[in-house]
């Protein structure tokens, strides 16, 4: 299959001018990639096989055509012929095209019904997908849960910085996989429709709200793995990229303790914080952090939002008033019409750190300054 | 195409239908009040054209932004009403309208019939089209923006998650459906009952046939439209809970009712299509079609495989297998009805007498360009492989293929192939061929490569996007930026032609073009067939 790719690129370098750098089994610019399980490397042939019936039928009907063109033109003397309707050519080309289907449907009917067979997994992983990040839960180990958020810098999105090599195909916090052994995604959303797609491991799968979807894949390589979102969710579909890392059994399970331990020990640091209170710097530096991973993308670096969608902060009644402290907070935990919710997403502290940044800074100098406590008192006070 | 067709037809018919023409108003009064299928056709045609151009516009925004990587002129939020209103616009506003205009023109000339049968209704699903994209359009200046979902409008995100924009959003759809309905109701009583005397069913041209089944296919589907809009109307503002699975619904409900719409409405789109180029290709063949049963047959077959094949669209959302392999291998028969079409035009040209005017140079576009479009959606079909080309650029350039390169071209190529019969002249043959060799090279350059970037993974509806598809995407910019300029070619040329520059054309106006429509005078006059002609 490595010639089809190679000839593609050939075809396609009339076309673009830059060095193809990737090795054309690994990742192609212009073709599917073959993937690294042995269902992504089925649907990689079944695509190649329908490719090359498409460019046989084509060449055929169009040759047809060609010659026709060339050969029967009324300039060269051409006379029409009188024939229409035969039985026997009419009732061929519809068997053959038929006999054609049959010989496509079979392997596509077998990789499907692979494809589709979820049972017997070594490790569930519930995948939620909520307006404009990713979610994972492992079932197994229900400490270990994280968000994962597109790391790309909004200065490279907005063209102040050169775009490093992953741009927009980077995250936060990687979900992480073990090779050889048959993993389950369980897939659902918070809110809208999104797709949870991996072409490395030809996986596709809508996250509908209130509905769980499955898929499986068993990877035979460890490596990273990117993907996106692909269904349309709203304003910042294009920016809710996926990145699996494979790592060998033995490695995995090192991991997958260290988050254990990582898990309870953050959980332990809550516990701290919510017993003290952090200073004016430490809050505005904390809190100016996770603005800019969390709100920055719609209410903006310099807090004028892009109204009326995504409201401005700089200015508003609920950042500066004194009286909606509690509303402010609120909104940040449960979310607010178009505003998803980040009571999950965030901690106590960074929930009372952006507050403090948000009524804080653009001239907002409110001077007033939210804990984490106080958090913890809307979440478990009432 | 003008007011002089009019008037010309007055003077040298006064006598004769003085009656008919003793009320006509001069001016715009005349076009807001005529019931003359020629001048709903002309009007059908020109807002068609029009909305052709607007859409086009928003297409030239998203390429400008889908330019270079990084955001550079829009906001994502707005780039999504463009890809949005782009295709509402351009399915809605342009390829279904033209197809209605070309109907009016030519559906009473070709079954020798003196106008539509409903004329008055006509002229009422004409004129209340401006008003639904007016609506649309100005949607796009609300607080908020307009409709951001896009054209498929899937919940929830067109019903918690959108503005309140959606309120005209859904109340310009009804109305873009009413018209269809009506639009289509005509046409079907119009075939039934106002056919001249001895043309029975198999004898009417394809083009009356693909008509007669695309208007059921409309009567079907779009009041399932309009069932989904007004759903998400009620979802998003009376508390209702049909696609939200909190209140006992279901947001996969919403992609099934769409869809069930939604794929007749492909072949609303390109059933006419195949009606004209089986009027072309005889012609500039100088010989018969070679299976007009078989194409009559073939029409009939897509038409019903139409109303079974909707979850294809929807293989990703978690059906189970056995409703998978359903879809998929009903999927796959729609390409043996089509094959037969395909295959009828090339045994029509073999061994014809060939000639390469520009109506029959669009047709040859169409029939090579609309194949590749359906090969890539035989590929499509193929379940395990459409995990990966689902809802990337891959789709994207299929449609585009069978829209665009498939209905738009098939389109052009009836407006070059009848206009000389409107308007009694012949168009700028050099304009029309510039038209052509332009349109079709860029519209390759900006379609094609777009199946290489789709499989490499780049998803559809997205305003910025990974770096190893920068190349690509900037060369696909360039050929739309050049199919959209050249689509000016195309306007200049029907501004001449509605002024009536151009050598005068014979009645026939095409060596070899047969119909009841090529006996009639050129220009056609106002009234065609006020007493029938006997077909034998």
């Amino acid at each position: 299959m490595n010639r089809i790719s190679t000839l593609l690129t050939g075809v396609m370098l009339a076309f673009s001018n830059s060095a193809i750098a990737t090795t054309a089994a690994e990742r192609s610019d212009l073709n599917l990639r073959p993937g690294v399980s042995d269902i992504s490397l089925e649907v990689y042939d079944l695509h190649m096989l329908m490719f090359w019936i498409c460019v046989v039928i084509g060449v055929l009907v169009f040759g047809v055509m060609f010659y026709s063109m060339v050969m029967h033109r009324k300039s060269t003397g051409a006379k029409p012929a009188n024939f229409h309707e035969n039985v026997k050519v009419e009732v061929l080309w519809t068997i053959i095209p038929f006999v054609i289907l049959i010989a496509m449907a079979w392997p596509a009917a077998t990789t499907l019904i692979a494809m589709e067979d979820t049972s017997e997994a070594d490790v569930t992983i519930l995948v939620t997908g909520s307006q404009w990040k990713w979610h994972y839960k492992y079932q197994d180990n229900p400490d270990v849960e994280f968000f994962s958020l597109l790391a790309t810098q909004q200065e490279q999105i907005n063209n102040k910085f050169t775009k490093g090599e992953n741009y927009l195909l980077e995250v936060d916090r990687p979900l992480v996989i073990p090779t050889g052994k048959k993993v389950r995604f369980l897939i659902t959303s918070d809110d809208v429709i999104h797709s949870w797609w991996v072409p490395d491991f030809a996986i596709k799968k809508d996250a509908n709200p209130g509905f769980i979807n499955e898929a499986w894949t068993n990877v035979n390589e460890p490596g990273i793995y990117r993907g996106q979102c692909a269904e349309l969710c709203g304003k910042d579909h294009g920016f809710m990229p996926i990145v699996v890392i494979a790592k060998g059994p033995a490695e995995y399970s090192t991991w997958l303790q260290e988050q254990e331990t990582a898990a309870i020990r953050a959980n332990e640091e809550e516990q701290r914080l919510l017993a003290m209170n952090m200073s004016m710097d430490e809050l505005m530096t904390q809190g100016k952090k996770v603005y800019d991973t969390a709100c920055v993308a719609c209410h903006q670096a310099n807090g004028g939002g892009l109204p009326p969608m995504f409201p401005a902060l700089k200015g508003s009644k609920i950042a500066m008033e004194k009286q909606n402290i509690p509303v402010h907070i609120d909104y940040i935990i449960n979310g607010k019409n178009n505003m998803p919710a980040f009571g999950k997403q965030l901690t106590m502290s960074e929930i009372a750190a952006v507050v403090t940044y948000e009524r804080n800074a653009w001239g907002n100098n409110t001077g007033d300054m939210v804990q984490a406590k106080d958090v913890n008192l809307m979440i478990n006070g009432k | 195409m003008s007011t002089e067709t009019v008037n010309e037809a007055h003077d040298s018919d006064d006598g004769h239908d003085a009656h008919h023409e003793h009320h006509i108003p001069k001016g715009l009064l005349r076009w807001l009040f005529t019931t003359n299928h020629k001048d709903i056709g002309t009007l059908y045609l020109w807002f068609a054209f029009i909305m052709f151009l607007i859409g086009g516009a928003m297409a030239m925004v998203i390429r400008a932004e889908l330019f270079q990587p990084g955001l550079q002129i829009v906001d994502p939020h707005f780039f999504n009403q463009m890809t949005t209103v782009h295709g509402l616009i351009m399915v809605f506003g342009a390829v279904m309208p033209a197809f209605t205009g070309l109907a009016n023109w030519l559906v009473p000339m070709m079954i020798g019939a003196p106008d539509m049968a409903l004329p008055r209704m006509n002229n009422w699903s004409f004129w209340i089209l401006p008003f639904a994209f007016l609506i649309l359009l100005s949607s796009l200046f609300m607080d908020g923006g307009g409709p951001a979902f896009g054209w498929t409008f899937y919940a929830p995100l067109s019903t918690q998650y959108s503005g309140d924009s959606t309120a005209l959003f859904v109340f310009s759809v009804h109305i873009m459906g009413i018209s269809s309905i009506m639009g289509a109701i005509n046409v079907v009583v119009t075939i039934l009952n106002m056919r001249a005397p001895g043309m029975t069913y198999m004898k009417m041209p394809l083009f009356v046939w693909t008509w007669l089944i695309t208007a059921f296919l409309l009567i079907a589907v779009m009041p399932v439209l309009a069932g989904a809009v007004t759903m998400v109307l009620t979802d998003k503002f009376f508390g209702t809970s049909f696609f939200d699975a909190a209140g006992g619904g279901d947001p996969v409900m919403f992609q099934h009712i769409f869809w069930f719409f939604g794929h007749p409405e492909v072949y609303i789109m390109i059933l006419p299509a195949f009606g004209i180029i089986s009027a072309i290709v005889p012609t500039f063949s100088r010989k018969k079609l070679f299976g007009y049963a078989s194409m009559v047959y073939a029409t009939a077959s897509i038409a019903l495989l139409s109303f079974i094949v909707w979850a294809h669209h929807m293989f990703t959302t978690g059906m189970p297998v056995a409703a998978e392999m359903f879809f998929m291998f009903a999927t796959m028969l729609i390409s043996v009805p089509t094959g037969v079409k395909v295959f009828n035009w090339v045994a029509t040209m073999w061994r014809g007498s060939l000639t390469f005017e520009v109506p029959m140079m669009f047709a040859i576009a169409f029939i090579v360009l609309f194949t590749i479009g359906g090969l890539s959606g035989l590929m499509l079909a193929i379940t395990p492989a459409d995990f990966q080309y689902h809802d990337t650029y891959f789709v994207v350039a299929h449609f585009h293929y069978v829209l665009v390169t498939g209905a738009v071209f098939s389109i052009m190529a009836a407006v070059y192939y009848w206009l000389p019969k409107w308007t009694g002249k012949m168009f700028d043959i050099t304009l029309g061929k510039w038209h052509f060799w332009c349109s079709l090279i860029s519209v390759n350059l900006l379609f094609f490569p777009m199946h290489f970037v789709g499989l490499a993974g780049m998803p559809r509806r997205i305003p910025d996007y990974a770096l190893q598809f920068a190349d690509i995407n900037k060369w696909v910019s360039i050929g739309g930026f050049a199919f959209g300029l050249s689509q000016l070619i195309f306007l200049v040329l029907i501004i001449k032609a509605c002024r009536k520059i151009g050598e005068p054309v014979s009645d026939q106006v095409w060596e070899g073009a047969e119909g009841l429509e090529w006996e009639i005078p050129s220009p056609a006059p106002y009234h065609t067939f006020e007493t029938p002609p006997f077909i034998k």
